[in-house]
């Protein structure tokens, strides 16, 4: 049960970070050529971004700090 | 090894594991030893979302579009992040209201509609069929691909395959024996079929395994990695003229964010979806953990997807499917295993969403559409049959038949034309179409029955025209230049640049136009009107969540009309069985003691609501009972009283905590005030002790030495001088006990001042010189001179000594004994200047468990309190409180029968200028 | 026991100056005396010594006296043999403690001597 009102509020954020993150114009940054260890950078972006938002929403849902 | 009968044999086996494990998961669920309450395991379930689409589509759409796959997975990795508010609100109304599915929720929360409900159903019927139809296709494709292993050949038009001879329709007919099997072996008022679950978090491992298996064979068996893989793609002509196939225009942008809310949409609102996350789950905490590892999953599955559809592309330039990559690839490798593998896992990718979809859909079809339909129909008399369940589960096996013969039909129709990720999108956005209501539900009290209705329509025929027919078009059952120049030939209706809009693919440009009309009908119209009663009573359960069972109608029915109905739909023992429990619930002996009240109207609609949905068990219960419906204003003002109660009670709520914070500080503090009464009892219990034993010496001696004058004089000397030592035991226990209590209330008399501690040591010593002589016991002392200076009370410190080197020279040998003083300057772990004191004796040594108990008060070394050698047992926690008292700390090093180390320290005090006493 | 036989008083305490006035005591009353400082010494001089009464202290090294007196209660051979607890700690539970193990008398220190010899004389009476 997600009971506290702060891990709601911080997962909310989460997803306002998402839904930024993931669109235009910040994915235009990363929307030009070149690569990452030889892995288009584009890809790459996304795919650790992805990540890092799993990371963070296990974090803030696991984390016993409420 | 791959002839066709060998992977039916495989298909077959593997259906068959799915079923035992369905059948083993509800045995255990009948038992009540859940299998499936796990957060991972609904975790997992959830994972029913990623259908062959993912499997081998993606594969597919990254091929032709680059990254252009990922949206349809991050979008569910957004909704997730809404789980504290979106997900939690829902299953707590939807658990509250039973609600068994999507069309049940809206219908439930617009006043319990069965319009509204048939409405949805159709919605998702309709929507859900290209994509039910996809699944047929796609795994009838991948039969047919690896059928022909080791070459590979494309599988043929389905317009060219007769009939009988079309994998897919074999498949559909397998698969609705198999739901059948599955879903519907029982009838249940909730709605869970946790066997089905079990299998579907089985299914979910499978086809993750399958993915990531030929995604680490592509990657690193037939590649050197990643960046190999993308090296050899970027030479690839057809990558030349795309940048990774990332969107770059404005629009394209759109179309991207577009099908991030769509998915994210669709990741709660298809059907088996809801089902999963919402009616399937037996716990609200589950949803905790899978915030995190449902969108991992997705991850996970989605990790190679873009390599292997390079990797594709890189060995077959033409002739080859995209969407056949993850067979094809280990195909021309010669991977035998692996291609079996990969099927099976496609296969149960297709299956997982064949049941689950097909089960919700089945539930709809009966609860919303036929039954209402049934009982407007006086032709079937329904209202006279006495056991309905029977029928439910009927109409649900036919429903799956149907819902899988449409499938089938619209493969047939418009399956060729698209490749699989677009069928797919074409339900996306028909599921979509619930959200306007679906959210407005939870979040707006305003919507209306028929705002609600709008919408949906308004919605659904956007949807209908400027996706689904251009698709039927596209086909060829349609002329074609209705797609061209639009309906009546009007220019501007054209299907797939409605008004003009141009320049979105025809998913984005249906998604803007339908949810567009969609919203703007949803609220327009509900604007149009104040919500009636019960829309307003269900708006409240909804939005504000906890109003549960608020009477919305005076009038009653009591057990003798109720328990009919509800046997009717559920059979005689479950309702027989739930109404006990209800009346053991209620606190009344028996059934027939239940009242007929508001309250057991409620309980038996909610029970039949289960069963065939909320519209229709709306409907039942209002045939038997009479009632009279409250006006909107009763309603509104019950709320207005349930709402100031309810402000009441938060309030409430709060003293009441306040009062128990209150109350558990108290009660701590008592519990502390005990101990400590505890403590001094036992301390007053042990000094009566230890003044008793000395004074019974003595009134026994001068009892004796009294009664008896003709002792004979040695006698009398030594009993007398037995006397005077007791005593001076006794004075000295009591100046001792008087000294503590000083020490403790902190009332003690200290005259500190600088000193040097080497000259109390040595002073000390001199006068415990004659002792030390008496038992023969050499003393050392090791001090610099003239040694460093301390702040301290001379006599306290003298006391420390004496104490320190008597308790020395009670424990060592006679005439062997050596004890040593030792003084130095160190410094202290926080790196402050302090002198340390040592007084060393090769004594018998203290155990180390007694280590800390010797400066306790009364306790001393060896078995404690039983042991009696000399002393009070109150020495050293005196010194020790002195030594605290300057600074310093008190403590014992010793190993047993090696001696004893008794060290203390003391602040160095830099000052030198002392004052000579 | 007999006429002729004196009567056989076992001390158990670990407090030397109290055995010392006990002991003098005992024997000036004209009984047989045995000492011994701990709750295992008094056990196995139960055994040895076959006393007709034993004056057993509570708190003792190695066993305390309740120990002692359960053991002693629970040795049919032992059975006739007339226990009185000493103690420092007077306080009630711990003379009912005494008492429901078997002890046939409680004696807190400190105690008259006059008040004990009568004690003693009408136990073994």
């Amino acid at each position: 049960m997600i009971r506290s009102r702060l891990t709601a509020q911080r997962l909310f954020a989460l997803f306002l970070l998402g839904v930024v993150l993931f669109n235009f114009p910040v994915l235009h940054i990363f929307n030009r050529g070149g690569d990452v260890f030889g892995i288009p950078l584009l890809y790459a972006y996304l795919m650790v971004i992805w990540l890092v938002l799993i990371g963070l929403l296990a974090v803030t849902v696991e984390g016993g700090t409420d | 090894m791959l002839q066709g009968w060998v992977i039916v044999v495989v298909s077959l086996v593997y259906l068959g594991i799915l079923f035992a494990i369905a059948w083993y998961g509800d045995h255990r669920a009948d038992t009540g030893r859940s299998l499936i309450s796990s957060p991972v395991v609904y975790a997992l379930s959830l994972g029913v979302y990623c259908t062959t689409w993912t499997f081998y589509g993606s594969v597919g759409r990254a091929a032709a579009s680059g990254v252009g796959f990922l949206p349809i997975y991050l979008g569910p990795t957004l909704l997730f992040a809404l789980a504290g508010f979106v997900l939690m609100k829902m299953l707590r109304v939807a658990k509250a209201n039973r609600i068994t599915s999507i069309a049940d929720f809206v219908a439930s929360r617009y006043g319990k509609s069965q319009l509204l409900g048939g409405l949805v159903t159709i919605i998702a019927v309709v929507g859900i069929i290209p994509y039910i139809a996809l699944q047929l296709k796609a795994v009838s494709n991948s039969f047919s691909v690896i059928e022909s292993y080791p070459q590979i050949i494309m599988p043929a038009s389905v317009a060219a395959v007769p009939l009988h001879q079309d994998g897919a329709l074999y498949v559909a007919i397998i698969l609705a024996g198999f739901t059948i099997l599955f879903g519907t072996r029982h009838l249940d008022a909730t709605e869970r079929h946790e066997g089905m679950v079990a299998a579907i978090a089985f299914e979910s491992i499978i086809k993750l395994v399958a993915f990531l298996a030929v995604g680490i064979f592509v990657v690193w068996g037939i590649h050197d990695g990643f960046a190999d893989i993308f090296a050899k793609a970027a030479a690839l002509p057809a990558m030349a003229q795309r940048s990774g196939g990332a969107p770059v225009t404005p629009v394209a942008y759109g179309s991207w964010g577009a099908l991030l809310f769509l998915a994210m949409f669709a990741s709660l609102l298809l059907p088996r979806q809801f089902q999963i996350a919402i009616v399937e789950n037996v716990n609200p905490g589950h949803l905790r953990r899978a915030v995190w590892m449902f969108p991992l999953y997705l991850l996970l599955i989605n990790l190679f997807v873009l390599p292997v559809a390079l990797a594709g592309m890189i060995h077959f330039p033409t002739g080859v499917d995209a969407d056949t990559f993850v067979l094809t690839l280990p195909m021309a490798h010669q991977q035998e295993f692996l291609t079996l593998f990969v099927y099976i896992g496609g296969l149960s990718a297709a299956t997982g969403m064949v049941i689950v979809e097909t089960i919700a859909l089945s539930t709809m079809v009966c609860n919303d559409l036929v039954m209402p339909a049934l009982f407007r129909l006086p032709f079937f008399r329904l209202e006279e049959r006495s056991d309905l369940s029977g029928l439910l589960l009927t109409i649900r096996r036919v429903a799956i038949g149907v819902i899988l013969a449409l499938g089938y039909l619209y493969f047939r129709i418009a399956g060729e034309a698209h490749a699989l990720v677009s069928i797919g999108l074409i339900s996306f956005v028909a599921v979509a179409q619930f959200a306007p209501a679906v959210f407005g539900a939870l979040y707006w009290k305003g919507g209306t029955r028929d705002g609600a209705l709008a919408g949906l329509l308004v919605g659904f025929m956007v949807w209908g025209y400027t996706l689904m027919l251009p698709s039927f078009a596209k086909s060829g059952w349609l002329p074609v230049d209705f797609m061209s120049s639009g309906m009546f030939g009007l220019d501007i209706l054209r299907p797939q640049s409605l008004f003009g809009l141009t320049g979105f693919d025809e998913i984005t440009h249906c998604m803007i136009w339908s949810l567009l009309g969609n919203t703007v009908a949803y609220a327009g119209v509900s604007l149009l009107r104040a919500p009636t009663a019960r829309e307003a009573h269900q708006a409240a359960v909804f939005v504000s969540g906890n109003i549960e069972g608020l009477p919305v109608w005076r009038g009653s029915a009591g057990v003798t009309d109720l328990l009919p109905l509800v046997a009717r739909f559920l059979g005689a023992e479950k309702a027989k069985a739930a109404f006990a429990e209800y009346a053991q619930h209620r606190g009344v002996f028996g059934i027939n003691g239940l009242k007929a009240d508001a309250g057991l109207v409620l309980f038996a609609e909610n029970l039949l609501a289960g069963a065939i949905g909320s519209g229709s068990a709306r409907a039942m219960v209002a045939s038997v009972v009479e009632e009279e419906p409250l006006g909107i204003d009763e309603v509104m003002h019950i709320l207005d009283e349930a709402s100031q109660m309810r402000s009441y009670s938060i309030e409430l709520e709060a003293k009441s905590r306040e009062l128990q914070e209150a109350t558990t500080e108290l009660r701590d503090a008592n519990a502390r005030l005990r101990e400590l009464d505890r403590m001094k009892d036992d301390f007053i219990s042990t000094v009566t002790h230890e003044l008793r034993t000395p004074l019974t010496s003595i009134r026994a001696f001068s009892e004796m030495l009294h009664e008896d004058p003709d002792i004979d004089v040695t006698e009398r000397v030594r009993f007398l001088g037995i006397i005077v030592s007791e005593t001076e035991r006794l004075s000295r226990l009591i100046n001792q006990i008087l000294d503590l209590a000083k020490l403790d209330s902190g009332r003690g008399e200290w005259s500190v001042n600088t000193l040097r501690p080497g000259e109390v040591i040595r002073e000390a010593a001199d006068s415990m010189l004659a002792l030390f002589h008496e038992k023969a016991v050499s003393l050392e002392l090791d001090l610099p001179d003239p040694g460093p200076a301390a702040l301290a009370d001379r006599d306290r410190l003298m006391q420390v000594m004496v104490n320190l080197l008597s308790n020395a020279l009670k424990f060592v040998p006679k005439s062997e004994g050596r004890v040593s003083v030792v003084l130095r300057v160190t410094s202290s772990p926080d790196m402050k200047k302090i002198i340390r004191v040592s007084v060393t004796d090769n004594g018998p040594g203290i155990r180390l468990e007694d280590q800390e108990l010797i400066f306790e008060k009364f306790r001393q070394g060896g078995d404690v309190m039983t042991d009696k050698p000399q002393g009070t047992g109150l020495g050293l926690p005196i010194t020790r409180q002195i030594v605290e008292y300057f600074g310093g700390r008190l403590w014992v090093e010793s190993t047993l029968t090696k001696g004893a180390c008794f060290v203390f320290t003391l602040p160095l005090h830099e000052d030198d200028n002392i004052e000579n006493k | 026991m007999t006429e002729s036989r004196k009567a056989r008083i076992l001390i158990a305490d670990d407090e030397p100056n109290i055995v010392l006035s006990l002991e003098f005591l005992m024997k000036k009353e004209g009984f047989e005396v045995a000492v011994v400082g701990d709750g295992e010494a008094a056990l196995q001089k139960a055994a040895e010594f076959a006393p007709d009464l034993i004056l057993l202290d509570v708190m003792m090294p190695k066993k305390s006296g309740y120990e002692v007196c359960e053991a002693l209660r629970a040795d049919p051979a032992r059975a006739g043999v007339k226990i009185i607890m000493l103690t420092a700690k007077g306080r009630e539970t711990e003379v009912a403690k005494g008492l429901a193990l078997g002890a046939d008398a409680y004696i807190t220190k400190p105690f008259s001597t006059k008040d004990m010899v009568a004690r003693i004389k009408s136990l073994l009476a």
